[in-house]
Order: C-alpha cells, then sequence, then structure tokens
C-alpha cells in the first residue's frame, strides 16, 4: 500500500508556518501558535486545524520546503474517522466516481487526451487548437483523478483508485497523457509523487499544449481586446509552477487581466466544495467577496479553468453581468472558432 | 353494421367512433402491467350533448362505457373490464374560460395538463397550475378523478382539492353541474357553502359519471424557481426531516426518493426541495432558512445538501422526465408502481418494504414520496421498472405490486389510484357502514351499473 512521504522533520525545523499562516479560512495568531497546531497534526493528536480546515488544497502551494500538509491533514482526519463534509455527501462522491468498465477511449495511439470524468471537458477539447488529439479522448471514472476525495478526507479512496488510474493509461500504451483537467494534472503530478507512485508515460498540462498551440496559430489570432478575471482553482495549487501559462495565453490572445485582491497565491475558492464543508455562510461569503472584487477589477469576463468552478459561479457571475468562460474557449474565440456567445 | 355501431356514428360522425381491431386494441391496454381486454366501439365525442347521448344509448342498452383521459394511470383504469364502449376525451380540449381575478380555469374534460399550462403561459404567465408529473397529455378530469397530484401539492393538497366546480353526465344521461355553477355563472368554488357533491365522482374513477367540465384553481405563478437537494443515509431521520421543512411553510414542492441506481444515489435518501419567488432576494432569504433548518443534520454529518448545478434543469424541468429514464434502466421501458398514501413517520417501513420486495422478486426498485398538504400525509410510490418484453418480469412486478399494496393496508395507509383488485382489497378491509354508504350512492347514481364496471364494485 503506498504511503504518504511527508517529512516531519522538515516541519518541525520550520521557520515561517506558512502552511496555516497564509490560509484563508483559519486564523492564527502568529507562528508559535501556528506551528503548534501543524506539529498536532503530524503528530496525530487532536488539532483544530483538523475540524476547521475547509479543504481550499492552498497550504500545499505555501508550504515552500517540499512537504505536503494538506494531504498530511487530509490523512489524519480520515486515520481519526472524521468526516469533512456530510457522511451521505462523502459516500456519494465515492460511487459516483467508482469505475464500473464504461470509459470511453478514443483512438489512443502515443498521447491520449485525457476529460477525465467530467463530460464537458469533451466539447473543450475540439477543434483547430486539439485537432491531433481530439480523436485520442479518454473519458470515464476508469481515467478519473480521484484528487476530489482529499476535499472528503477519504485518502485511502485515492491510495487504491490512483495506481489503478495510472495503470489504465499504462495499458493503453500512451507516451503522454494531455490533461484537460488542471486536477489531473497536479494528482499524476504532485500526488503521485507524494505517495511514490510511479507514471510510466509524461502527463502534460493543457495550458502548456494551449500555450504551444496558439503559438503556432498566431496569425489567426484576433486579439480579443476584453478585461478578465480569472478564477485559480484549488488544484492549481498543486502545481503553482503553472500559474504563469495563463498570463502567457492571455498576453497572446489580447485579453487584460487587471490585478486585484483575490488573484494567484491569494486567490479565493470557487465556495462550492466550502458549501458542503463549511455551509452556506461561509460559501456565501466567499463567493460574494470574490465576484465584487472581479468587479472592482473592472472585469467583464470571469474566465475559468476547471469546469467544476465554472459550474459553481457561472450562474452567480452571471447575475452580477460577468460573462462566464473557459479559458479554452476564450482561445477559441481568439482564432474565430466560436464567437463571443460562447461566453455565457 | 350493428344498430348500436350505426347510433353512435348518428350521434359524434363516422370519424368519432370506430370498432377497428386495430384501434380496439390500443383502446384494450395501458401502459401498465394488468392484462388487456377489449372494447367494443371507441367512440370520441367533442360535447357535452354527444356525452349525453351515448349514455343515454348505453343505458338503454346496458353497455358498460368507460371514460377515459388519455389512459396513462397505469394501474389499469380505462381497461374496459367487461368491454363496451371505451369514452375517449381527448376532442373535448377547449379551454372555456380563465378568471385571472378570481383565479380559476375552466376546461372541457378531455383538456390536456400540457394543453393548459402552454396556454397560462401564453397568455396569463402569473398564473399556473399543479401540474402532474404525469405526461402532458393526460388530462385534468382524469387527474381529479383518481386524486391525482401535482407540483404544488405539498401547498395546497391533492389537486382534486383544488377542483372549483363540475359538470358531470350522470349514468342517465342527465347534465349536472356541482358546486358554484350550479348557482350562477361563476366557477370558484365546488362545495362551500354547498353540500359537497363534488365527493361522488371524485375519486370514483369514472364509476359514477363522466366529468364533461372541470373547473379548476390557478396559482400565482412567480418569477422564480429553485430547487436545493438534501440527502441523508439515515432513514430514520427522514421524517423529522420533512417535519421540520414542512413547519417553514415555504416549499412548493418536497420529494423523497431513493434508488440504487446510477451508483451515486446509492445508499442515500434525496429530498427535493422546490421554492419560489419574485426577486433574488426572496430566493435568497427562503434558501437561508432551508439551509438553517437542517443546519443540526449537516453538523452532526448525517445530512448535507448536494450541489444541484449539473441536475438543475432536469430537476427544474415540468412535468419530470425522470421516471421515463428510470422505466428505461432495465430496458423494455415498462414502469409501474403503487403510491399508497400514507402519514410520513411511516417512511422509514415503506423504504424498508420497498427494497424487500425488489430483492425477493428481482426486479429493479425506485422509489418516490410526494409531500401532501405541507406534511399531512404523503404519496409513497413503490415503482418498479419492468421490460416489456419479458413476461416473466413483468408477473414478478405484478406481485411485487400486490405485495406492497396488501402491506400499505396493513399499514393503515390507502392505496391511490388501486387497480380493480386493489379496490376489493381496500373494500374488504373498510369499514361495514362506510362499504354500506358506498354502495347506496353507487346503486342510486349508476343503478345499470353501466359506469366503468368492474372499478369500485360495491354492488356486487
Amino acid at each position: 500500500m503506498y504511503k504518504l512521504k511527508f517529512k516531519e522533520k522538515v516541519c518541525a525545523t520550520c521557520p515561517s508556518s506558512d502552511c496555516l499562516l497564509k490560509c484563508q479560512y483559519m486564523t492564527f495568531s502568529g507562528h508559535p501558535e501556528a506551528h503548534g497546531e501543524m506539529m498536532k497534526v503530524v503528530k496525530g493528536k487532536d488539532s483544530r486545524v483538523l475540524s476547521e480546515c475547509a479543504t481550499c488544497y492552498a497550504c500545499e502551494e505555501y508550504c515552500t520546503r517540499g512537504n505536503h500538509p494538506f494531504y498530511l491533514i487530509s490523512e489524519k482526519r480520515e486515520e481519526k474517522g472524521m468526516f469533512t463534509a456530510p457522511r451521505p455527501i462523502t459516500n456519494q462522491w465515492i460511487n459516483m466516481t467508482q469505475m464500473q468498465g464504461k470509459y470511453m477511449a478514443g483512438d489512443v495511439k502515443d498521447k491520449a487526451l485525457s476529460c477525465c470524468f467530467i463530460p464537458d471537458l469533451g466539447p473543450l477539447g475540439t477543434g483547430e487548437i486539439f485537432k491531433d488529439v481530439a480523436s485520442a479522448g479518454v473519458f470515464g471514472a476508469e481515467f478519473m483523478c480521484p484528487a476530489v476525495h482529499t476535499h472528503f478526507a477519504r485518502m485511502s479512496v485515492i491510495r487504491e483508485r490512483l495506481p489503478v488510474v495510472i495503470e489504465n493509461y499504462r495499458k493503453l500504451g500512451v507516451k503522454e497523457v494531455i490533461c484537460l483537467h488542471d486536477e489531473c494534472y497536479g494528482t499524476l503530478t504532485s500526488i503521485a509523487e507524494a505517495y511514490g507512485m510511479e507514471v510510466p508515460f509524461k502527463p502534460v498540462y493543457y495550458m502548456d499544449y494551449l500555450y504551444e498551440r496558439m503559438k503556432e496559430l498566431k496569425d489567426k489570432i484576433k486579439p480579443l481586446n476584453i478585461t478578465v478575471a480569472y478564477q485559480r482553482p484549488c488544484s492549481n495549487r498543486l502545481i503553482p509552477d503553472k500559474l504563469p501559462l495563463v498570463k502567457k495565453i492571455f498576453k497572446l490572445i489580447g485579453v487584460k487581466a487587471p490585478k486585484r485582491l483575490y488573484q494567484d497565491e491569494n486567490a479565493l475558492c470557487c465556495g462550492e466544495i466550502l458549501r458542503s464543508v463549511s455551509g452556506y455562510k461561509l460559501a456565501d461569503d466567499v463567493q460574494k467577496r470574490n465576484i465584487d472584487d472581479m468587479l472592482k477589477a473592472g472585469a467583464e469576463y470571469c474566465v475559468f479553468n476547471c469546469p467544476a468552478c465554472q459550474s459553481s459561479l457561472s450562474e452567480k457571475v452571471s447575475k452580477r453581468g460577468l460573462k462566464p468562460v473557459h479559458i479554452i474557449d476564450l482561445c477559441k474565440m481568439a482564432i474565430g472558432e466560436k464567437g463571443r456567445e460562447a461566453a455565457s | 353494421m350493428s344498430d348500436i355501431l350505426k347510433s353512435l356514428i348518428e350521434i359524434v360522425g363516422e370519424k368519432g367512433v370506430s370498432n377497428a381491431p386495430e384501434e380496439l386494441w390500443f383502446y384494450s391496454r395501458d401502459p401498465g402491467v394488468l392484462t388487456p381486454h377489449l372494447p367494443d366501439y371507441v367512440v370520441a365525442p367533442k360535447t357535452t350533448e354527444e356525452v349525453q347521448k351515448i349514455v343515454q344509448l348505453a343505458c338503454r342498452e346496458k353497455i358498460p362505457v368507460v371514460p377515459m383521459g388519455n389512459g396513462m394511470s397505469l394501474t389499469g383504469l380505462v381497461i374496459p373490464l367487461k368491454g363496451g364502449i371505451v369514452l375517449d376525451m381527448k376532442r373535448m380540449n377547449k379551454i372555456l374560460e380563465v378568471n385571472a381575478m378570481a383565479r380559476y380555469a375552466v376546461v372541457e374534460g378531455g383538456t390536456s395538463q400540457g394543453v393548459l399550462k402552454a396556454y397560462l403561459q401564453k397568455n396569463h404567465p402569473t398564473l399556473r397550475h399543479s401540474l402532474p408529473d404525469a405526461p402532458p397529455t393526460t388530462t385534468i378530469a382524469a387527474n381529479v378523478a383518481l386524486h391525482g397530484q401535482g407540483r404544488l401539492t405539498n401547498q395546497y393538497g391533492f389537486n382534486s382539492d383544488m377542483v372549483t366546480g363540475l359538470e358531470v353526465v350522470l349514468p342517465t344521461g342527465d347534465v349536472c353541474r356541482i358546486g358554484s355553477p350550479s348557482i350562477g355563472p361563476y366557477w370558484f368554488s365546488k362545495s362551500p357553502t354547498l353540500p359537497d357533491l363534488s365527493g361522488l365522482f371524485l375519486g370514483w374513477l369514472g364509476t359514477t359519471g363522466i366529468i364533461t367540465k372541470v373547473g379548476m384553481k390557478l396559482f400565482p405563478n412567480k418569477k422564480i424557481r429553485e430547487v436545493e437537494l438534501f440527502v441523508t443515509d439515515r432513514v430514520d431521520l427522514v421524517p423529522v426531516i420533512l417535519y421540520k421543512l414542512t413547519h417553514l411553510e415555504m416549499l412548493e414542492d418536497v420529494n423523497v426518493w431513493f434508488q440504487p441506481k446510477p451508483l451515486m444515489f446509492l445508499g442515500n435518501f434525496h429530498i427535493t426541495l422546490y421554492f419560489t419567488g419574485d426577486t433574488e432576494e426572496e430566493i435568497e432569504f427562503k434558501r437561508k432558512m432551508i439551509w438553517d433548518t437542517l443546519q443540526e443534520f449537516m453538523d452532526s454529518k448525517d445530512g448535507g445538501f448536494m450541489s444541484v448545478q449539473y441536475m438543475k434543469e432536469a430537476l427544474l424541468q415540468m412535468p419530470g422526465r425522470n421516471i421515463a429514464d428510470f422505466a428505461d434502466v432495465p430496458k423494455g421501458g415498462g414502469f409501474e408502481y403503487s403510491g399508497p398514501i400514507t402519514i410520513i413517520e411511516h417512511f422509514p417501513q415503506y423504504a424498508a418494504k420497498v427494497v424487500e420486495l425488489a430483492r425477493k422478486y428481482d426486479v429493479l426498485y425506485a422509489s418516490s414520496a410526494r409531500l401532501i398538504s405541507g406534511g399531512h400525509c404523503m404519496m409513497f410510490s413503490i415503482s418498479f421498472a419492468f421490460n416489456r418484453n419479458d413476461p416473466a418480469m413483468m408477473i414478478r412486478v405484478k406481485h411485487a405490486l400486490d405485495e406492497a399494496t396488501a402491506f400499505a393496508l396493513e399499514m393503515g395507509g390507502i392505496p391511490w389510484k388501486p387497480n380493480y383488485m386493489e379496490q376489493k382489497m381496500v373494500m374488504e378491509k373498510m369499514e361495514p357502514n362506510a362499504l354500506k354508504l358506498l354502495q347506496m350512492i353507487k346503486k342510486n347514481l349508476d343503478p345499470c351499473g353501466i359506469m366503468n364496471p368492474g372499478n369500485w364494485e360495491v354492488n356486487s
């Protein structure tokens, strides 16, 4: 059985406790308290962190010493039999994402285009941008990154299912898997590494692919000349080195993303998981602050990376006058493949 | 050509009558599991006068008459058990009046739910009626005749409680108006302050007369409809959760459902909550009230709200289409349910019975309960899907449904739209003087026993 590679000494000698001090959902008086609480978690003792963590993933990014505070918190919660969300919701996610042999795999050769287990990703991975890989799409629980179960502190599900997912890809004989879901890439890199799982193919982050393709399609790009706010997903905290790609893509297609309070390291959760884990009051507050901030920055569009964030926030941003759009559709708009109505 | 056929043609014209085998085949059955039985004639009248003449003819000739809306009860209520005439009411489909200020509509006896819905949407967008989750071709008169329910049943009771007046052709051929339209031109009350004669027809499944016009209450159609979905894995908590929710007096419709497939639904009881408002503020206020009411179950981790974004469109559809989806899980598109009306505190026992029956008869279950009148009772549907091309499976489903009805009666429930065998079970259990009263009414209204014979046969 795979085990989380957590370096206790690294945590014990941490001079900053950034993992907790930077947290947007818990407050601590300072380093001593935060460090003390984290060490309680490390030692398997009771800590308020275990009951208060909103599961935003951000501490994975805040920790710059190569440890995995969020995975550890989730492991410890499960060890103690704790549920972050209500039990029926937790079990529903486990049931819903069970492998049942109902996957779809296209004409896969060296490369596969992963649509995870999210139907919305299928239509995104089409058109001129994806013309070389669109036919190699794979979809289904058999190819789904199980990272969502970290929200529910069910790391055992990840330990059990992720090796099977990796094996399923291996059986396809692929050399590269282009991950249309941000979380898939985070899972195949960050989580797999943290648990010592070998990945026998190269995971490719879709924004890397998108950026390269948009450079190739440069002649077709008509700058969009719009102002946007970017909704960074929780899973992007697992792969912070990929964050600059968003700005690079925006620049290439003539999109302005004015600086706002809740961006980059300070980004706010879309709120969907918060609603399950912490209730509507926190979720409503976070969503309101986030959308207020987008409007204050002068955004006309809210640009999504994750379909789950898009599902959670689209209606809400629309009601406030912002046009919701996935970054892939934004690129399709820039090359004239989609009209501006794609943002709705 | 027989004299009867000639007489029928004289009444409704050649296009309104048929005894062609292929037509009789269709009118001999419904989509449920009961054995078909051929009628002798199918007649489709266009006016009350034509209905009157047909009934007079039938009375004279002692021919059974089975009034039919869209024939979708699933429990064989329009299968002509003793042959005779199936009276297809679908050509009497006019909306006769909408009194917007008094919030009622008067429609002909064959008017479908879909026609009224579309008419109101186009002409009176601030009004709506209590739309059942049956196909839109089902008729309003048939729905009230079997005490149907709809999307506003939690707020306002059975759809039959929403009747504001009736026009009925009695088994003798006399035409009779019930309620305020018997006194004047307005259709605002089916009884008060008169004796409630509507009870002679509502729930009688077409055995005491033919409804040719029906007045129905209309209700405000709010600008925004919203839905939340609460789930728990503890069946014992369902009654108390429903009690707390109904205390809010805010919910338009409440449905509790559970099913083993797809897997995401396995093991949980889902409570779908519909609420409406004219402004976002009103909606948000109601949403918060709902969440706050159930906070204790979230704190104990026993229940929580599902994200409904992906399902919202389907959940807000009226009528819902999920029943059709369920029917096709075992392929072959068959579906039937026993829907006893019962008290909410019995939900756990009924839920256990559904699972027990599904196991015993090796059939696929889905169950959905709809709250009635703010929680005074509920309709608990014990539903099984089947393959129409698998007779053995259909027999197993029938046995399971029979057992479900027996269980409901043991528990003090009342079978909803019971088939003729279930009606007998009800009458066997009924208090003798109540049964005697039924007999007196039926005998006096239908002395020749021509109205939908085989159903509510209390004279035998």
